[in-house]
């Protein structure tokens, strides 16, 4: 085939490729291939038995097993350090603090069957006799001391440290200025934990039911030799469900544990988190394929589950997104003006039911979710902040005034650091073309992987940056000190001294009434100064089998929880 | 050989001493005739031409702004219904409040639910007459009739105090008949068994003040309630923001066709420099220049496409292309230069060269008359097989979200947002994968043709 | 020959220290910090997790303790799963990976080579335009939308048979293994399937098939012991790359079937900053393709006696 004339070559007989083409050449190609199948099925086995997971149904009656996707492998299980929502989730299954929430969200008596205080500065915990480890050894309130000092212990690096900083001493033995010794909490026998606080913490029971205040057993941590909660076998559990499996990146299994001193009320037999992903496809398609038994929608795939006439359910996640604006001094967004603008301009709603589009996501007006507690009812409830409607006519007026204070000719271009998450980007595209439509502001854009966004943060380098703040615990303080101007989570730098003081009356009263009065101030001053622009509270819809009952959805504490679940 | 009379012939000589009947041809003209024999290969030019003036040209037949946002058409299909009747400016509404009523026995279904007004893409207004022992109300809303299973469809709300008896829904609505049901709490937040439902035939509206700003009237005084207009035309739809998905795609090609040609011509060129530098040179700087590009294509090229799209930054604004660019060059260039370098290293030792060089070539005259042309060939094939994979790395880099940074669009993030309402709206996915796809196969057809023409080494069989 | 190995293997040595030495300081030089986490810390505590990790001694010292942990075969320890070893993580995820890769590999070999000799006996026949025509789809669709169009496949194919066939994602057994290896293995095999129907026809042009039919062979010999025999090499030849671009490739397969791999896992690292993670990963790949190409280079030479090795 050397002639160039021939190269796309028509005239070689059809089909002859020079063997001429017969029944025998073709049978010869499909035995070969035939053999060739037979190679490959071998192969196939081979590599599986080399490979671990595979899962059963999502709800599994006979043996009590609900199969689930997780959103990825828990980096964490050590309570002292974790941080994260996956490793709070799972923990949130196997282990039990002094107190837990129930499936109304109240809290409940956990380890601790009763606590009692004495003045504002003292807890007693007295722990119920039949609270047990899972290997049999009974929880005691040494437990707690040790975990509670490892918490605090620099040398333990945990980052939410500051979750025990009502303890007395704390701060001081986790700035390392006082050895962890002096840390005023005592176990005045097994079962009676003596807690003294650095100052009233109104709160403090909430506080309690959070994971860092799980126990650990001292004998056993210190038995693994540094390889505390690296593995299935290297945790000790003393809530509903132990970690039966655990192949790491892909599964996780659970199961019921008889030690548990409520075992009687646990219905589930096994957990099995057999898929990692945060696909969100994935996760529906697992679903439709009766593969997990819960799935979340996304806005896209709505119109396909009400095809499918599936049972869709909401909750709120209870994290609140706004636009902080870094208030440093070289910022144009320190001015007043320029933020009032913005404030006015902005339309939640819009950006809810047009952009975002899935229901459970409310549009945003104060940094206190609509579900926090107040007084005797919902916070927001008793204290309503007024969210006026966009105002166009009035942004462009702040805006003249900001533009005349700052002596610019035109609208500013400000930078709006983001995630790099999808639905990040397109609600910055979003209000790049909002402001630019109704200011004239430019917003450039800078979407930032997880780490380089935060280091960003820190840093200062925006004008304004899209943030969130899920809550800890159940009480509004968990919102109200966030922009305190000691907060080093206050990236913006926003500093008010009326914010302070309303915060510090907030977190050491002891009187409801005078502590919502003062978060209500904080709600106000934040709105009054436009230190931030809340877009929405995050609410999601999600999907579950219809045998599956009795899961628990949840703001504050384990969620999805199904501590409680039952197959009907 | 028709085509010969397109070259030129030598300048007739007195005496015809011999007449070689086949006219000399260039090597260029040569191979322009074996591309022009091939059909495939003239196709995908034409294909390649009309993807460059889509690129180049497009925008200016077709300007409308590719970053404009259509929200009252947001993810519409090509060829969907344009028509909006002309309503008054939204304006909140109060709701309907009541006394709640003390009852015994849990919470039964309200016996009446009502639409208040007309249903509009801007709101549809819902009230219903209180339930004794209700706590609070669940509203769902469904495209489907609940009927017979009672599927309820979307939780559009969660009314928590029992004196609020309505609901506006603003939530995506669509001119389509909506089913609105409306359950009873009980203090618990437990619902009701029961159920009523009512269904809202919506109309798409659009105030006076939007219409003009979307430049769809000339005036707002020529409108009047009850007019109705022809939203915006959007040849292919829009997008996940009401965007143009034809003017993005134009924009979008900017992108994707400029890093798919750009990158491989810059890595070709650095190619060729450092190639021929080492073919050249020989003996030890050969080595140990081969030796380091040896090096580098054996970097792990999508982990270190990854790495360094990270560590070149993207700064605030920056559309992200300028790192891609820079990152794909910095890998790729070895291969090029390998190639390059092969092919110097062979065609110094051809005997014409020797014969050119004992003729009294000089170094010069030997590259440019035989160095070049003899290697464009093998380089041009490669650039044109470069295209592709290109523009997939580009694609591949956006899928897993580290592609350019919005608001650019470029065919891979389009590729990557159509994916994820590829069920609902499939129109969003398959114009950009579309558009990835012919113009893979434009360059690779392209390539196998040049390939042919070129380079009759390297001939593949067909 | 001995001595050949010895010398690409010290070649291979040095090469994979050159990956490591470019990934250690691209790392380096990336802006953010891998320590940073939603909730600020204190100095101290920050203090604390910058020497649990090193982080606080010099460059150079960091470089050199590097080199040396990984000259042990140490990858450290990750940042976000800090529990886990990177040596363990890798191990673990690898595993999954290299059977993603080779069931793809030889998918994409199987096919191409049986489609291509399908082709190629129906030459410009209806088997041949329409196969030719899914192998232009499959040469020039990316791979994440076969991917989730796969996957979307098999959610209706399950639907519709009323069972699971495939599952839909997840990992382990040997339904879960079918699909994704399937949709990572469809490019390469369509690029085999071209290269295997014109080696196909060059061969049945080639004199010694002219001479073998002259002798009277019978047909199906001819085709079974010199036809395919001698197209298969080219196809072979082109596998040695394809196993990088198919490892490399699992990344969208691994993302959209939830498969436990590496390449999914390494993507997470790169959003979460988690430098151990990222350059043992990396210089584990590199040195994985390094040696690869050296296996399958002294491999011809031993097999193919025209390749001579010096």
């Amino acid at each position: 085939m050397s002639d160039i004339a021939e190269a796309p070559s028509p005239n070689v007989p059809e089909g002859a490729a020079g063997t001429g083409l017969d029944i025998r050449s073709l049978g010869q190609i499909l035995y070969l291939g035939g053999i060739g199948v037979a190679a490959l099925g071998a192969l196939l086995w081979l590599l599986a038995q080399w490979n671990e997971g595979g899962a059963g149904e999502a709800v599994d009656a006979s043996t009590g097993t609900i199969t689930l996707s997780l959103g990825g492998e828990p980096p964490q299980l050590d309570s002292t350090r974790g941080t994260d929502a996956v490793s709070f989730n799972i923990l949130g299954h196997t282990m039990e603090g002094l107190l837990r929430y129930d499936p109304d969200n109240r809290l409940e008596a956990g380890v601790a069957e009763r606590w009692e205080k004495t003045g504002d500065t003292m807890v007693t915990f007295h722990l119920r006799p039949n609270a047990r480890w899972s290997n049999g050894e009974p929880v005691t309130a040494h437990d707690f001391v040790f975990s509670w000092r490892k918490v605090l212990d620099p040398a333990n690096a945990s980052e939410y440290a500051f979750i025990l900083y009502g303890l007395k001493n704390a701060e001081a033995i986790n700035n390392g200025t006082m050895p962890v010794e002096s840390l005023e909490v005592h176990a005045l026998d097994d079962r009676t934990l003596e807690v003294h606080l650095e100052r009233p913490v109104p709160y403090f029971d909430k506080l309690v039911a959070f994971a860092t205040y799980n126990p650990i057993s001292e004998a056993f941590y210190e038995s693994r030799e540094g390889r505390y909660a690296a593995d299935a076998e290297d945790l000790l559990y003393n809530g509903p469900f132990t970690i039966s499996s655990w192949v790491h990146g892909a599964s996780i299994r659970l199961e019921k544990n008889p030690h548990y001193w409520d075992a009687d009320n646990i219905r589930l037999n096994a957990i099995d988190y057999a898929y990692f992903t945060t696909d969100p496809n994935a996760t529906i398609n697992l679903f439709k394929d009766n593969k997990t038994a819960l799935a979340g929608l996304v806005a896209e795939n709505l119109d396909d589950a009400l095809q499918r006439r599936w049972k869709i359910k909401r909750f709120s996640d209870g994290a609140v997104f706004f636009m902080e604006f870094n208030h440093r001094e070289d910022r144009l967004t320190r001015n007043y003006h320029l933020r009032k603008a913005i404030q006015a301009v902005n339309d939640s709603p819009e950006l809810v039911y047009r952009i975002i589009k899935l229901p459970g996501n409310l549009p945003g007006a104060s940094l206190f979710p609509v579900w926090l507690k107040g007084v005797d009812g919902y916070f927001r409830q008793e204290y309503p902040l007024t969210d006026p409607l966009p105002d166009d006519e009035l942004g462009r007026r702040h805006l003249a005034t900001a533009m005349a204070e700052l002596a610019l000719s035109e609208p500013p271009t400000l930078v709006m650091l983001i995630g790099d998450s999808p639905t990040a980007k397109k609600q910055a595209e979003y209000y790049q073309n909002l402001y630019k439509q109704k200011l004239g502001i430019d917003i450039r854009i800078d979407a930032q992987i997880f780490k380089q966004r935060l280091a960003k943060m820190t840093a200062g380098d925006f004008d304004i940056v899209m943030a969130g703040w899920g809550p800890d615990y159940d009480d509004p303080m968990t919102f109200a000190d966030l922009f305190a101007s000691w907060n080093e989570n206050n990236r913006g730098r926003f500093n008010n001294p009326e914010l302070d003081e309303a915060v510090n009356v907030a977190r050491s009263s002891s009187d409801p009434e005078t502590r919502m009065d003062a978060m209500a101030r904080v709600q106000q001053i934040l709105f009054d100064e436009a230190a931030i622009v809340v877009n929405y509270e995050r609410g999601s819809v999600y999907v579950s089998h219809p045998r599956l009952k009795g899961i628990v959805r949840r703001a504050v504490g384990t969620d999805p929880d199904y501590t409680r679940a039952w197959i009907e | 050989m028709a085509e010969g009379t397109l070259s030129w012939e030598r300048v007739q000589v007195e005496r015809e001493v011999e007449t070689v009947s086949r006219p000399s041809l260039s090597y260029w003209q040569d191979a322009w005739i074996r591309l022009k024999a091939n059909r495939r290969a003239l196709f995908s030019l034409f294909l390649v031409i009309a993807l460059l003036a889509f690129t180049v040209l497009g925008p200016f037949v077709w300007t409308v702004d590719p970053a404009a946002q259509d929200l009252d058409q947001i993810s519409v299909p090509p060829g969907a219904d344009r028509t909006a009747t002309v309503a008054d400016d939204y304006a909140p509404w109060r709701g309907v409040t009541a006394t709640p009523i003390e009852g015994d026995g849990g919470p039964v279904a309200p016996a009446t639910v009502t639409v208040d007004g007309h249903p509009t893409t801007h709101s549809v207004r819902l009230y219903w007459d209180p339930v004794p022992g209700a706590g609070g109300y669940r509203v769902y809303r469904n495209i489907l009739d609940p009927e017979p299973d009672g599927a309820l469809g979307l939780p559009i709300a969660e009314i928590l105090s029992p004196a609020n008896v309505s609901f506006e829904d603003r939530l995506d609505l669509k001119a389509l008949t909506y089913f609105y049901s409306v359950v009873a709490l009980d203090d618990g937040g437990q619902e009701s068994p029961s159920y009523t439902t009512v269904t809202a035939d919506v109309t798409r509206v659009i105030t006076a003040a939007e219409a003009v700003e979307k430049g769809l009237v000339e005036d707002a005084s020529d409108l009047s309630p009850g007019d109705t207009v022809k939203m915006a035309f959007h040849p292919l739809g829009t997008d996940y923001l009401g965007r143009d998905m034809l003017a993005r795609l134009m924009h979008g090609a900017r992108v994707s066709l400029f890093i798919g040609i750009v990158a491989p011509f810059f890595f070709v060129i650095i190619g060729i420099l450092y190639g021929s530098a080492a073919g050249f040179m020989g003996g030890r700087p050969d080595q140990v220049l081969m030796r380091f590009a040896d090096f580098v294509v054996a970097l792990p090229f999508l982990l270190f496409m990854i790495l360094l799209r990270i560590l070149f930054n993207v700064e605030s604004g920056d559309s992200g292309i300028g790192p891609m660019l820079v990152a794909m060059v910095l890998l790729s260039w070895p291969a090029a230069a390998r190639l390059v370098r092969g092919q110097i290293l062979q065609i110094r030792e051809e005997g014409y060269i020797g014969a050119s060089r004992l003729l009294g070539a000089k170094t010069n005259y030997l590259i440019l008359r035989h160095m070049i042309p003899n290697t464009m060939g093998v380089i041009l094939v490669t650039l044109t097989f470069a295209v592709p994979s290109a523009i997939f790395t580009e694609a591949f880099l956006s899928f897993i979200g580290m592609g350019v940074a919005p608001p650019t669009p470029s065919w891979g993030s389009m590729c990557n947002e159509g994916l994820k309402t590829m069920l609902t709206t499939p129109h969003e996915l398959i114009a950009p994968a579309a558009f990835i796809s012919i113009t893979v196969l434009a360059f690779n057809l392209l390539g196998d043709g040049l390939r042919d023409a070129l380079d009759a080494r390297m001939r593949a069989t067909e | 020959m001995f001595l050949y190995g010895v010398k690409r293997l010290i070649q291979g040595i040095v090469t994979v220290w050159f990956i490591a030495t470019a990934t250690f300081f691209a790392m380096h030089g990336v802006p953010g910090d891998p320590l940073m986490n939603d909730k600020a810390v204190q100095p101290e505590i920050r203090a604390n997790l910058e020497a649990r990790y090193g982080l606080d001694k010099p460059l150079a010292q960091q470089y050199w303790i590097y080199l040396k942990n990984m000259a042990s075969g140490d990858f450290g320890i990750s940042f976000t799963q800090q529990n886990r070893e990177v040596n363990d993580i890798i191990r673990e995820h690898f595993k999954v990976s290299a059977t993603l890769g080779i069931l793809a590999i030889v998918f994409a070999a199987f096919g191409g080579i049986l489609w291509g000799a399908l082709t190629a006996l129906y030459r410009n026949r209806m088997p041949d335009i329409v196969i030719m025509f899914l192998v232009i789809l499959g040469i020039s669709v990316p791979g994440f939308v076969f991917a989730a169009l796969g996957q979307l496949s098999v959610v209706e194919i399950n639907d519709w048979l009323g069972f699971t066939l495939f599952p839909v994602a997840g990992w382990g057994t040997v339904q879960h293994m079918i699909v994704p290896s399937m949709v990572l293995g469809l490019g390469t095999m369509a690029f085999l399937t071209r290269l295997m129907r014109s080696s196909m026809l060059e061969i049945a042009n080639s004199d010694f098939i002219r001479t073998a039919r002259a002798k009277g062979l019978p047909v199906t010999r001819i085709l079974r012991k010199h036809q395919l025999r001698n197209a298969i090499l080219p196809v072979i030849t082109v596998l040695g790359p394809s196993i990088a671009a198919i490892t490399t490739g699992g990344f969208v397969v691994e993302l959209v079937f939830a498969i436990p791999g590496l390449g999914r896992y390494f993507v997470q690292a790169v959003q979460q900053s988690d430098y151990t993670v990222i350059m043992g990963t990396t210089v584990f790949y590199g040195a994985f393709l390094v040696f690869m190409v050296i296996v399958v280079d002294v491999i011809y030479g031993l097999v193919d006696p025209r390749v001579r090795l010096e």
